[in-house]
């Protein structure tokens, strides 16, 4: 890194007409670039949340959203007459091993199944019939019932009308890791192109640094583009890292090209570090940033597909989702990594991206403020 | 010699209400060093910066070298080393780092090595920003100022909340730049500062120049060569009237504060005879009697009627 020319730097303050030293056109730039990267590197905060913090989270929900095959339901049978029957009728039918039958007084069984020790309650009605205690917003509690339902009435002797057979699959590509390993590399390059561009630059203007640094000739425009070329060296990192991670422990299947999923990245990192320079246009303070930050990126937590579809707001709001940076990020990197989407049918998500980059980062020169 | 840094008629009003700077003339000849001398709030981080090219001035014209600031900014500030009141410059960055950081954005700029071993920082090259003391910060401040190859070095308050040695020091910086040819503006509330180093300096105060010239010639102008301190207690006559006291022959002003009496005289030699004289007439007794060389203080005093360092 030495676009300077850096002179021999022999001690000679006794003959002054040392040779001058001479600085080419990117001479700022490429220091003003080296500087910030430093600065980040003895930054411990800054290694946790834009490198460790993304690991931890990543490594967590995998851990404990992994894909286990269901369990055995535990179910409760409510002694008394027809107790007997209909646990002795389950244990007989094909598909006894998917349940933990107990055999429990009312009120024992109804405690347990409001702690969620049991998925389901059966009690056995005078008319020899059997009422299903379930509750429908628990989906292991209406799995239950209908397994349950199904075992007994095929031991009971219902016949099939419609003659099934079934194929298991549980591919990488269709679990919850790789849904969300995507999505966290969006919102890492949210997050960290927000902070690391938008919160720099208030503390620089806070501490008059902004203003030292107009007082040279140092050129405006080298100095937002070194800002935002630093953010795109650490996405680099960040795809890297939290690719390898879902490789080696997930054993995440990635079928897009790296370079497709670099741009891709490259082109999100440069959108939102457009985005955190808006918002850091013209705040004087750490503090009033920090909200409008916040403020900026909350919608996109929520309704940008990080960790669940936004397939589940309701349709009218879903065209106003797919506009935001953070949701077309998302949707190309989960298509190119899950699906290995080529480029070229990414220029929708890559047109919204451009557009919020280009239009933050025009309006935040026109506002900038740099003293 | 030319003129260095010219300004006519500049003002600047903050928000259509604060009047920060009201109408200041200067010009300053190259390698001179000149001073803007005033009390906090007077306008002179104002109009340094405004010479500076930091700020835009509400009206009146600014010249540097023969430039405007409207005209070829860049160039200009390829001229210009400037070391303003209160950077925090990066802390995770080494000294080193940040004076090739500043070297960088010029054309021709020094050798760090050279700067730093002017400015006496090689020992501290490599350590960061971060775990400097005041002095040291202040003198990377300058550093970076001069790594420039500056032609007119701007110090706005270069001394202020150091302790006496870094003073020193930043002073002793600021005469060798001027006798290579330098000029330097500096802005400062120490007289004892504006008058060691200054060549020139101007008294501002409320946005405008109050008095103007070399401080030998300020003080002799306006403060008398002496001044006359005593205090006399009074024997239930009353206060004397200082009107009394101004008719002393060689009296030029009469000031009061904290119970004593302040006389600028030309010749003390006549005035304390009388003045004793004048005393015993009164009935009075003398409590206390010194004459001094009169500073630039007694010339802000005798000006504004209040001290430089109060608000």
């Amino acid at each position: 890194m030495s676009v300077a020319e850096q002179l021999p730097t022999a001690k000679t303050s006794a003959n002054p007409s040392r040779p001058p030293r001479r600085n080419g056109r990117w001479a700022g730039y490429g220091h003003l670039l080296w500087a910030r990267m430093l600065e980040l590197k003895r930054e411990p905060e800054v290694v946790f949340w834009v490198f460790v913090f993304p690991l931890l989270l990543a490594a967590g929900l995998g851990i404990a959203f992994r894909e286990k095959p269901a369990g055995a339901s535990p179910v409760a049978i409510v002694a008394g007459a027809g107790a007997q029957q209909t646990e002795s009728l389950l244990q007989n039918s094909p598909q006894h091993a998917s349940f933990k039958v107990e055999v429990q007084d009312d009120a024992a069984a109804r405690k347990g199944f409001r702690l969620g020790k049991y998925d389901l309650v059966i009690e056995p009605n005078a008319a020899g019939g059997l009422t299903y205690l379930y509750d429908p917003a628990r989906p292991e509690s209406v799995l239950a019932r209908s397994e349950v339902n199904d075992a007994l009435q095929a031991a009971a002797g219902r016949e099939n009308v419609i003659a099934t057979s079934e194929v298991t699959s549980s591919e990488p590509g269709s679990r919850y890791i790789d849904f969300l390993i995507p999505g966290l590399l969006g919102m890492n390059l949210m997050n960290s192109g927000m902070w690391g561009v938008g919160f720099a630059l208030v503390d620089m203007r806070q501490r008059k640094l902004l203003k030292r640094f107009v007082g040279t000739p140092m050129r405006r425009g080298d100095f937002l583009l070194a800002l935002m070329s630093s953010r795109l060296v650490l996405m680099v990192i960040e795809i890297g890292l939290l690719l390898v991670l879902g490789v080696v422990f997930f054993h995440m299947r990635v079928l897009g090209s790296l370079f497709t999923i670099t741009l891709l990245g490259s082109v999100g990192a440069l959108c939102f570090g457009g985005v955190g320079l808006l918002t850091a246009s013209r705040a004087q303070k750490i503090e009033s940033v920090s909200g409008l930050m916040n403020l900026v990126m909350m919608p996109m937590w929520i309704f940008s597909g990080v960790f669940f579809s936004y397939e589940r707001f309701p349709a009218v709001v879903q065209p106003l989702i797919k506009a935001l940076p953070l949701t077309a990020l998302n949707d190309a990197l989960r298509t190119s990594i899950l699906e290995g989407t080529p480029l070229l049918h990414q220029w929708p998500r890559l047109l919204v991206m451009g557009l919020w980059g280009v239009i933050s980062f025009l309006l935040a020169l026109r506002w900038f403020r740099w003293t | 010699m030319g003129i260095a840094v010219q300004c006519r008629d500049l003002r600047k009003t903050y928000q259509g209400k604060v009047e920060a700077v009201r109408g200041l003339n200067l010009e300053i000849q190259t390698g001179e060093c000149f001073g803007l001398l005033g009390p906090n709030g007077a306008g002179k981080t104002t109009t340094i910066e405004i010479l500076e090219g930091l700020l835009e001035p509400t009206s009146g014209q600014v010249s540097i070298l023969g430039h405007s600031w409207s005209q070829n900014p860049r160039e200009m500030r390829e001229w210009l080393g400037i070391s303003l009141q209160e950077t925090r410059l990066s802390e995770k960055l080494s000294v080193r780092e940040t004076v090739d950081l500043f070297a960088s954005f010029y054309r021709e700029p020094r050798s760090t090595d050279e700067v730093l071993e002017e400015m006496q920082l090689t020992e501290k090259a490599d350590a960061w920003v971060g775990k400097l003391s005041g002095g040291q910060r202040q003198r990377l401040a300058v550093a970076t100022a001069l790594v420039c190859n500056p032609k007119i070095l701007f110090l706005d308050e270069p001394t202020t909340g150091l302790d006496p040695q870094s003073r020193r020091q930043l002073w002793d910086i600021i005469r060798e730049f001027q006798r290579n040819g330098g000029t330097v503006l500096l802005t400062t509330h120490y007289m004892d500062e504006a008058e060691r180093l200054c060549d020139r300096l101007a008294i501002v105060d409320h946005g405008q120049i109050i008095a103007e010239g070399s401080p030998a010639d300020l003080i002799e102008r306006l403060g008398g060569h002496h001044v006359v301190e005593f205090a006399v207690s009074s024997n239930g006559n009353g206060r004397a009237d200082p009107a009394l006291w101004r008719a002393l022959p060689g009296v030029e002003s009469v000031l009061e504060a904290d119970g004593m009496m302040a006389l600028s005289v030309k010749e003390p030699h006549l005035t304390i005879p009388a003045l004793l004289d004048a005393v015993e007439k009164q009935g009075s007794q003398l409590e206390h009697l010194s004459t001094r060389q009169a500073s630039l203080e007694d010339v802000f005093v005798r000006l504004t009627g209040r001290h430089l360092r109060e608000e």
